[in-house]
């Protein structure tokens, strides 16, 4: 993020030519917006000479002409109303076209930032399974939001102030050499000095102003943990060690904002500085010059307005190229996640029914080459069974079922669904017919009746109820005080583990399925819980081929059959009691899950 | 946590709000003086300049004279010297006020944050109390910082214009001066127009961050469902509506200020017109026009000011509201004065008063009510021996958790008295109390730092040796050798770096360091594998013993090494003995039992209604 690497400003170009009429029409009404700002100085001056004086016109001559035409210089003494009329025109004509350069501007610029932000949200949405395991989420979201910021920062304002000041002090200049040479070149002095200063030390206030935020930042953390571990706090009677704690931090916060305090009032107050020198330079080289007789008074209007004009658009011309780096930095940082390749839901394959028995024949699996995940894992699941899944965390069971849904793609072997190969069936078929209820179900910040809705098209309340029974959620869901409108999720209430599972079951029993698949997903619900909803699920899903991962040996062994998994590879199969008479993992659980509940 | 700030804003400013604010921030009071001197200081010298530019003009330009320039040169250096250093120390001071308002604000609000009670926190969401604590408390120190500095130049600059402009020629003053009522009007009608669209713009900006935000975290389960594309629907409605109200509003911002300026231009046009008449007819100098054009152009600048300011005072008022009620709510348990005279407070314990503890525990006809008024205990008596373990069962909002809540003093009992070995637990300090339980809770928290931090937070001043006895006493070591850096192992924000299982051990560690003589379990839900269950059964049976001990059991070994089993219904005990006596009982305990743990009557369940 350093604001002085060099970045390619090719992608910015891509996405300035998108809108380029927009943008034309921004640097158009831009630059006749400058220019026309430039008129009132010199009707001033011209009236100061010209008419309230004896000097001669400045004027072109056809506009003289135009003049002549009404009655000449008398025409105008006795009607100089007119001088009035026209500042109040010229300053709605520029008014006009400040305008629009502000709306076409904005327009450009925030329809860039709307298509940028749909472009990623999309693309994340189809970014593969295996990056969203990885994803840094915090950079991710930073990307999709300040980062697309940035960039409309850059296009809504510096883009338009850079070219605003270029344009400002070449017409400023150009219009100020004529009148005096001397005076046009001490009034640049300080521009070149200006220039480097803002832009260099700005780069040290933007530091400063990260420093303070980093610390503001750490502060909120402590703030944060507090208030989250309030019980904890509480309980050990910590209270002046936090407040200790946080004390540190605040002011830490605080030295570095009097630090900042003292930047901001230096940089700030150089440039008025410079500003200060340079209109000390102007006017006593002014009063000197037209004492002298080699300028007039207008000439000393124009001449002071216009160099005055100049420190401004300097001043933030080296803010702007202090700051601008980081747009291209944060352009390059989307480009990067754009890049990424995603995943396909419109490919070709065959639509083939789920409803056969499913083979794993010879798969393999593994993230990298040094990591198998699964090693040649071998079985058929008949259609219209309930299998269960016993294994250790990292025993390969959760990425099996993904498999299924091609979540991931095996890197060996083939898996047959009613004899198709899984990869030449559609993703959006395979996910629209395989129900797979994950450990750790996400619930969209909707209300509780949208969530259990949400994989159907036009959910009818009967289904709703029946599916939200079945999963055992009907009673918390009634007895809370807004039932099934109750706001769920980032901004709603705060469910617990179990309750996020059961709405998660309900949601995927709406849809319809071929096979059901739960993930360890009755994990925080209780025994009683577990049992009622697998008795639902008995009920309603006959015929339904079902895998259920689980860590209970009250759920494990009502399956039809059970595969313990270690590391990687199928270690035992059979019912209960054949597990248990073979000894091994699923005996040995079944003791300790039974030592704690051997009757007394 | 930036998309969780909510935005309330009320109509009108209440001058009271910000009174009772004063008292935080009066210490600024040196500060703020400066500041206003400054900023008079420097508009008083923007009022003068333009004089000089005439005095210029009318003593050497138009006679053509230099004589007496060098006296005018150091006056107008010295001018702009002035200027240079008021706009030094005023951004200076502002910034110091700005910093140092917010500084003080949290100091404050943490501090009072540490004193209220939980029934505070149950109706405050965490996030409401972290946008109360930064953003609203960053906003008033912006507020009380540089909106002074406006207002304060605007004033003042507004009114040495007057003064100067009517000692030079009242007539045409009182000309130009009429246009200041329709850029009042106009200035303050755009500023609220703006700062509410602004406000739009944020808040549709918060809901694309929280739709991001979303969109990330619940990609996996998207994908599952696929919804993909309806995801990316309800996603684009609200960037479309970024977009519509991002263009209205800086249409609004691009009319505002050409609109003010042609506004003022008829002031300019009408002094351009007399001025000249009157410098024709020898009535005015070339000078004082110039002077009066400066002053005229720039009048918009001040009405500018103090209607934005205006507007800001107004969006500030909610946030000020916010933060005062913060401020001042009064923490409903606090020790007595004589408690704290003697025992010392929260921040400052005089441990050497404390007495010793044994760890008998009393409720004697305690009732207990929720603010709203719901009861949850009635009239609940119990006693409880020095070292007796007791398990708590029931179903949920029976009023376990109320009755661990209440011994640990983290709410009181609303009638009747809680107990400790003989002595009403109010007669003693909070911290008394609190310095001689030990707690685990459902959920672990952890703070982020080193597992040994997070041991030693027990007691501050453990040594290293005794933390490892703690750990070791619960099984927990073993694991944490096994990490990088072993005790030195960070363990991330809420100790996220860890497990459930490993993080529930840390947490026993932490609760026996101390070596409390009550205990109180609120025993995790959540599943964790099998090895680490085995070893936080392990840590529960050496936690328990020789302690006073409160559990919320979940796990059927915990509640049945137990002394006493209490079943809590409808917050009284209905039952009440050993693990067999209530077996025997055949009540709730026995269907409790065999629904929730017991293998073989599920199974028949199971079997029987399928």
């Amino acid at each position: 993020m350093e604001p002085t690497k060099k970045h390619s400003f090719a992608p910015m170009w891509r996405l300035i030519k998108r809108r380029k009429y927009y943008f034309l029409g921004a640097f158009v009404a831009t630059a006749l917006n400058v220019l026309i700002g430039f008129i009132t100085p010199a009707i001033l001056a011209e009236l100061i000479d010209h008419y309230l004086g004896d000097k001669p016109s400045r004027l072109p001559d056809f506009v003289n002409s135009l003049i002549d035409m009404l009655g000449g210089r008398a025409f105008a003494i006795e009607n100089l109303w007119i001088f009035g009329a026209a500042l109040i025109a010229i300053n709605l004509i520029k008014g006009a076209f400040s305008y629009l350069k502000g709306r076409w501007c904005a327009v450009a610029s925030e329809d860039t930032a709307e298509s940028l932000r749909n472009r990623l949200y999309n693309h994340v949405q189809h970014l593969p399974y295996n990056y969203h395991v990885n994803a840094q989420t915090g950079d991710l979201l930073q990307r999709g939001t300040s980062d697309v910021e940035t960039i409309r920062r850059f296009l809504n304002v510096q883009l338009m102030s850079v070219f605003n000041s270029v344009m400002m002090i070449g017409i400023a200049l150009s219009l100020m050499l004529p009148v005096s040479g001397t005076i046009t070149m001490l009034s640049m002095l300080p521009l070149p000095l200006m220039l480097i200063f803002s832009w260099r030390f700005f780069g040290t206030v933007i530091k400063a102003y990260r420093n303070t935020e980093t610390a503001e930042g750490k502060m909120s953390t402590v703030l944060q943990e507090n208030l989250t571990g309030m019980r904890v706090v509480r309980a050990f009677g910590q209270q002046q060690s936090e407040v200790e704690n946080f004390n540190d931090a605040n002011q830490k916060h605080h030295q570095t904002g009097i630090r900042m305090a003292l930047l901001d009032a230096t940089y700030w107050t150089s440039g008025d500085l410079f500003s200060a020198a340079q209109m000390l330079i102007i006017e006593i080289a002014c009063i000197l010059e037209a004492v002298a007789g080699g300028i007039t008074v207008g000439d000393m209007v124009i001449l002071i307005t216009y160099s005055g004009m100049l420190m401004g658009p300097t001043r933030q011309l080296g803010r702007i190229l202090s700051d601008a780096g980081k747009s291209m930095v944060a352009l390059e940082r989307i480009d990067e996640v754009l890049h990424e390749p995603a995943e396909s839901l419109d490919e070709e394959g065959i639509e083939a029914p789920l409803d056969g028995d499913i083979e794993f024949d010879h798969v393999s699996f593994s993230y990298d080459e040094n990591q198998e995940v699964l090693r040649d894992v071998n079985f058929t699941i008949k259609s219209g069974q309930t299998v269960a899944l016993l294994g250790a965390t990292g025993s390969g069971k959760s990425t099996l079922i993904h498999l299924l849904q091609r979540l991931y793609e095996p890197t060996g072997g083939e898996i047959r669904i009613g004899g198709m190969p899984v990869s030449r069936i559609p993703r959006k078929h395979l996910r629209q017919r395989i129900g797979l209820v994950l450990q750790e179900p996400f619930l969209y910040s909707k209300t509780i009746k949208d969530n259990v809705a949400i994989a159907v098209r036009e959910p009818r309340q009967a289904a709703i109820d029946v599916a939200v029974r079945d999963a055992s959620a009907w009673e918390f869901i009634t007895t809370s005080e807004k039932g099934y409108e109750t706001l769920v999720g980032e901004r709603g209430v705060t469910l617990s583990g179990g309750q996020k599972q059961r709405i998660a079951i309900a949601r995927i029993l709406m849809k319809a399925n071929d096979i059901l698949v739960f993930d360890d997903s009755l994990s925080a619900v209780d025994t009683q819980t577990d049992a009622h909803i697998r008795q639902a699920l008995k009920r309603r899903s006959k015929g339904v081929t079902t895998i259920i991962i689980s860590h209970r040996v009250t759920t494990l062994s009502q399956a039809d059959k059970i595969y313990v998994l270690e590391k990687g590879r199928i270690t035992q199969c059979g019912t209960h009691d054949e597990l248990l008479a073979q000894g091994g993992l699923y005996a040995r659980i079944n003791a300790i899950q039974n030592g704690q509940e051997v009757s007394a | 946590m930036q998309y969780q700030e909510e935005q309330e804003y009320t109509k009108t400013i209440k001058l009271k709000t910000w009174k009772n604010l004063l008292k935080y921030v009066k210490q600024f009071r040196g500060k703020f003086a400066l500041v206003a001197g400054f900023m008079t200081t420097l508009a008083v010298s923007d009022v003068i300049l333009p004089l000089m530019t005439r005095y210029g003009i009318d003593t050497f330009v138009v006679p053509r004279t230099a004589e007496g320039l060098t006296p005018f040169i150091m006056a107008y250096a010295l001018l702009l010297i002035v200027q240079i250093a008021a706009i030094f120390f005023f951004i200076y001071f502002a910034s110091r006020v700005e910093y140092g308002i917010c500084y003080a604000i949290r100091r404050e609000g943490f501090r009072k944050l540490q004193e209220l009670p939980f029934s505070y926190y149950d109706r405050m969401p965490v996030g409401y109390l972290m946008s109360r604590m930064t953003s609203d408390a960053r906003h008033l120190g912006e507020a009380f910082g540089w909106g002074l500095v406006d207002l304060v130049w605007a004033v003042v600059y507004l009114s040495a214009t007057i003064v100067s402009m009517t000692i030079i020629n009242w007539q045409l003053t009182l000309m130009i001066l009429l246009v200041l009522p329709p850029l009042a009007a106009v200035s303050i009608y755009f500023q609220k127009r703006i700062l509410a669209s602004h406000r739009d713009v944020r808040k549709t900006n918060s809901r694309i961050t929280g739709s991001f935000n979303e969109g990330i975290m619940g990609a996996k389960t998207t994908k599952t469902l696929v919804r993909e594309e309806e995801n990316f629907q309800e996603f684009s409605t609200i960037t479309s509506h970024m977009k519509k109200i991002s263009i209205r509003s800086a249409s609004l911002s691009a009319i505002y200020l050409p609109l003010v300026i042609s506004i003022g231009s008829i002031a300019t046009a009408y002094l351009l017109t007399e001025g000249s008449h009157l410098v024709l007819a020898g009535a005015m100098s070339l000078g004082t026009v110039t002077a009066f054009f400066s002053y005229t152009v720039n009048l918009f600048e001040p009405i500018h000011n103090i209607a934005a300011t205006f507007a800001e005072m107004q969006r500030m008022q909610a946030a000020a509201e916010r933060v005062l009620s913060l401020l001042e709510t009064e923490p409903d348990i606090q020790d007595t004065k004589a408690v704290e005279n003697e025992f010392g407070d929260n921040f400052n314990p005089k441990k050497e008063n404390w007495p010793g503890i044994r760890g008998e525990v009393d409720f004697e006809n305690v009732t207990f009510k929720y603010k709203d008024g719901e009861t949850v205990l009635k009239n609940f008596n119990l006693h409880v021996n020095v070292g007796e373990t007791i398990a708590l069962a029931g179903p949920t909002g029976a009023g376990k958790s109320t009755i661990v809540n209440l011994i640990c003093r983290f709410y009181e009992p609303t009638e009747g008295m809680i107990k400790i070995d003989g002595v009403d637990y109010r007669e003693r300090s909070q911290l008394w109390l609190q310095s001689n339980i030990g707690y685990v809770l459902q959920e672990p928290h952890l703070f982020s730092g080193p597992i040994r931090d997070n041991i030693r937070y027990a007691r501050k001043g453990a040594t290293d040796e005794e933390v490892r006895a703690a750990a070791r006493l619960v099984n927990a070591e073993e694991f944490i050798l096994r990490l990088e850096n072993g005790y030195d192992t960070d363990v991330g924000e809420g100790g996220n770096r860890l497990s459930t299982g490993e993080k529930q051990l840390i947490s026993f560690a932490r609760a026996i360091l101390n070596n409390p003589r009550i205990f109180v379990l609120d025993e995790a839900t959540s599943s964790v594998d099998t090895e680490t269950e085995a070893l936080i059964q392990r840590a529960i049976e050496k936690t328990l013993e020789g302690r006073t001990s409160f559990i919320i059991a979940h796990r059927l070994s915990t509640i049945r090494s137990a002394d006493r089993i209490l079943v809590i219904q409808d917050g009284e005990v209905t039952e009440s003995g050993t693990h067999d006596k209530l077996m025997q009982l055949g009540g709730f305990y026995h269907t409790l039992y065999t629904n929730q743990f017991k293998e073989e009557e599920s199974r028949a369940l199971l079997d029987t209604e399928a």
